[in-house]
């Protein structure tokens, strides 16, 4: 074999070995750290079921926000236009949490409560994340969610 | 009237791009040296068009001119004038003016220092920025002009996204983007390479210290946006794997494959292709992080309003530059190609595997980052991919790196012996175990912890062992040219680097507590005191703000304020206190208040110890010096060219014999 042969041999030897160990790898933390987002009613309809960890988004049902006594333990309730989950979770939230806000917490169910790790807001009072708008639509009728995009409006 | 004429000046810069990125092009193809000489005028005069622009719109922030729709919506009454210079590119518009801005900036100098490359190949270079310049300029005069007109003209004005109103935040993005725009200077070069069917290692040897200071840029930018979030976002992470850092983060990857390979080009002629290949796509990258950043389409703290025209235009943009210069890659590249064979031990070998891990690191980060976006395409459902899966990976695939840094100097180009590495391996190893025995005494035998000051070690005594062999074996004067001291530094900032996000992960302690005025917690050897919450104001903001005093053996250590500020339009914004050292942070964020109306009770808090977190950007900060080291060496000056042009083409002929 000529050396510019075996050079290119090399070459590509090592590029078809970096490729299928980095498609491997990269398939197996794909599959491990895919995080579905789901709303409550799609949740209760048990589209979640099959996965252990998801993202659970709508909006802070007004006045379910209870804090505990003696620690950083808080509990609300996320809703959709046609279902409502309780949320647990234990840490700071974000700044930008209040009632009638749509957020976006990732986490696990635990019997019929939601166990959250992370708890994410909106940005500013006029912005939805569109994937969770786009959440949302998918179920239920657009009309249902112009009315709760109106009442999250008007504070 | 003057907002109109920044719009004139912008549709002037257009014309003047186009002719810039036309002409001399047929000038090129048809041996026209009149057309050719049309590039450097026309550069001069779009950037003075474009600095003009520039400068309005910066006069309109500074004047409060409220009728400009992009004024409005970015700056108000209370926004002090540095902030409103922040803001001009606080927004989509105003950071594509930048964006254009200092590719004008990088175009000039180019014009100004190619006067003795060859005439035709410094016309289609120059026509490549041009072009560049085009796609630009018509994208914000024709979807995101900032210049529009908001009438009536109201009042007062919108605010300024209150995270970006911060120091940190006024210097990122145009470092960032001095780096993003920077990769342009290498894929003029490439596309000028491929249109005329050569390649020549002298212009190689010319392009190096452009894409060192455009890495070197973009590293300082990344440091920066790091160091931002992890002081202004309250979470007090230094990076979170956001799509946005990410943008970032995949053309620094390649950018970084793209400075070795040149070195090989450069030095032996060979990888001609895919050094070609890199700075496509190193640039086509920088591209596709400036708009996915501004554009909105993936959902993150950064993206501003998405339009389904802007999304148009920049596929479109996007599909010209990557499917044109691809498409001329694959009919020009067997053209370039040449170069001296390497033996399978070679330095040749280590880069091309140095090379291999950043290109496949950074398809990785590609991958993650657009994977909701093709998951929503193919209706798999909404997806986010999470932070573990790059932080699984990256690791991973730098692990080769690390292991094989300290050996790459000491191998020759061509053939290595390998009877040098053995005392290297033998001198790193030992030194590297020993001070991990040591360490593991002192950090309880945490492994992330022992693994970084391995790795600190190993790369440090690497760099070291091939400084004292300079210092032997080189003559006086001629032992570190600033090619290789810049080397050095680079790969010493690796090990710092690496130590410092190893010691922070491993060592850091982190504890959100609920606090009332008076209690303490005890966090990594130092007592926190919480000391209540008082109001207080700034120039546009309101906030409630808490004192923290800090002890350690009963020794004041220092008292820290963070804040939660309210700004006019009711956006609220988490200042958190930083109390900086040289081997541990203290840091610490308020959270909210446990009863809401009342203030001076209890809040929950957040507390951190943050060992050796300054040296993650410290490590940074030492690769963006050996980048801008690198570039300033004597080699690589214009006058060489001349000389050994004749060489290069000589070589060049060799190889093809």
């Amino acid at each position: 074999m000529n050396p510019t042969r075996k050079r290119r041999l090399i070459i590509v030897a090592l590029v078809v070995a970096a490729a299928s160990l980095a498609i491997g790898l990269g398939v197996y933390a794909l599959q491990q750290n895919m995080n579905y987002l789901f709303t409550p009613s799609q949740v209760q309809a048990g589209r979640a079921d099959h996965y252990k960890t998801f993202r659970l988004g709508g909006m802070v049902k007004g006045g379910s926000i209870q804090r505990s006594d003696n620690s950083l333990k808080v509990t609300f309730t996320v809703i959709d236009a046609g279902g409502a989950m309780p949320v647990e979770y234990t840490g700071i939230l974000p700044d930008l949490f209040r009632d009638n806000q749509a957020v976006i917490a990732t986490g696990h169910m635990d019997g019929a409560r939601f166990v959250a790790t992370e708890v994410l807001a909106k940005h500013d009072a006029t912005y939805m994340p569109k994937e969770l708008k786009d959440a949302m639509a998918k179920a239920h009728a657009n009309k249902k969610i112009e009315e709760a995009a109106a009442q999250d409006k008007t504070p | 009237m003057t907002p109109e004429l920044g719009q004139l000046a912008l549709i002037l810069a257009l014309l003047l791009a186009l002719a810039q990125g036309v002409l001399p092009l047929i000038g090129a193809w048809r041996g026209n040296r009149a057309l050719m000489a049309v590039a450097r005028p026309a550069a001069a005069g779009q950037a003075v068009f474009v600095a003009m622009a520039f400068g309005i719109l910066v006069w309109a922030f500074l004047h409060f001119d409220f009728s400009v729709r992009y004024v409005a919506e970015n700056s108000n009454l209370e926004l002090p004038w540095y902030y409103r210079i922040a803001a001009v590119w606080g927004a989509h518009e105003g950071s594509l003016l930048l964006w254009i801005l200092i590719l004008n900036v990088w175009t000039v100098a180019l014009a100004a220092f190619s006067t003795k490359l060859p005439e035709v190949f410094a016309a289609r270079v120059m026509a490549v920025m041009g072009l560049i310049a085009v796609g630009f300029l018509a994208f914000t005069i024709f979807t995101s002009d900032p210049f529009g007109r908001l009438l009536p003209m109201p009042g007062d004005g919108a605010d300024l996204n209150p995270v970006l109103q911060d120091p940190g935040m006024t210097f990122h993005p145009p470092v960032l983007y001095m780096g993003y725009v920077g990769f342009s200077v290498a894929f003029a070069f490439s596309i000028a390479g491929l249109l005329g069917g050569e390649m020549e290692q002298a212009w190689v040897r010319w392009a190096r210290p452009w894409t060192n200071i455009a890495w070197g840029f973009l590293t300082c930018g990344i440091v920066a946006g790091s160091w931002w979030a992890y002081a202004e976002l309250g979470w007090g992470g230094w990076w979170f794997w956001d799509p946005v850092e990410n943008a970032s983060f995949m053309p620094w990857l390649v950018g970084l494959a793209l400075i070795h390979a040149q070195a090989v080009t450069e030095k032996r002629g060979s990888l001609r292709a895919w050094t070609i290949l890199l700075s496509i796509f190193a640039f086509s990258l920088s591209l596709l992080g400036t708009f996915l950043v501004r554009s909105g389409v993936l959902t993150s703290v950064h993206a501003f309003a998405s339009d389904p025209r802007r999304g148009v235009f920049i596929l479109a943009f996007l599909t010209i530059v990557v499917g044109g210069s691809l498409l001329l890659y694959a009919l020009r590249a067997p053209k370039v190609a040449g170069g001296k064979p390497f033996a399978l031990l070679s330095r040749e070998t280590v880069l091309l595997i140095g090379n291999l891990m950043f290109a496949v690191a950074s398809a990785m980060v590609l991958l993650g980052t657009l994977f909701p976006l093709i998951g929503d395409a193919m209706h798999l459902g909404r997806i986010s991919v999470g932070p573990p899966y790059f932080g699984f990976l990256f690791p991973l695939l730098m692990l080769p790196v690390v292991l094989l840094l300290p050996f790459g100097p000491f191998l020759r180009w061509g053939k290595g012996e390998a009877s040098l590495l053995k005392p290297v391996l033998l001198r790193a190893g030992i030194a590297a175990a020993a001070c991990a025995i040591v360490a593991a005494f002192f950090v309880d035998g945490k492994l992330k912890a022992i693994a970084g000051v391995a790795a600190l070690v190993w790369l440090g005594v690497g760099v070291l062992l091939y400084a004292l062999k300079r210092w032997r074996e080189a003559p006086r004067g001629k032992r570190y040219p600033a090619e290789l001291a810049g080397m050095l530094l680079a790969h010493l900032g690796v090990g710092v680097f690496v130590a410092g996000v190893l010691l922070t992960e491993a060592l850091g302690v982190t504890s959100d507590v609920r606090m009332a005025p008076g209690q303490t917690q005890h966090i990594g050897g130092y007592d926190f005191r919480f000391d209540g919450v008082q109001r207080t104001t700034g120039p546009n903001w309101r906030a409630d703000q808490g004192t923290i005093t800090v002890t350690r053996d009963g020794h004041a250590v220092a008292t820290m304020t963070p804040q939660k500020r309210t700004y006019p339009r009711g956006q609220v914004q988490t200042e958190s206190a930083v109390d900086a050292g040289f081997f541990r942070d203290l840091y610490v964020a308020l959270g909210e208040p446990m009863d809401a109306g009342n203030i001076e009770g209890a809040w929950s808090l957040r507390l951190y110890y943050k060992p050796f977190v300054r040296w993650i950007w410290g490590g940074g900060l030492l690769m963006m010096l050996g980048g801008f080291t690198c570039a300033a060496d004597k080699r690589f000056r214009l006058k060489r060219i001349a000389e050994s042009a004749p060489v290069g083409a000589l070589q060049l002929q060799e190889t093809r014999a």
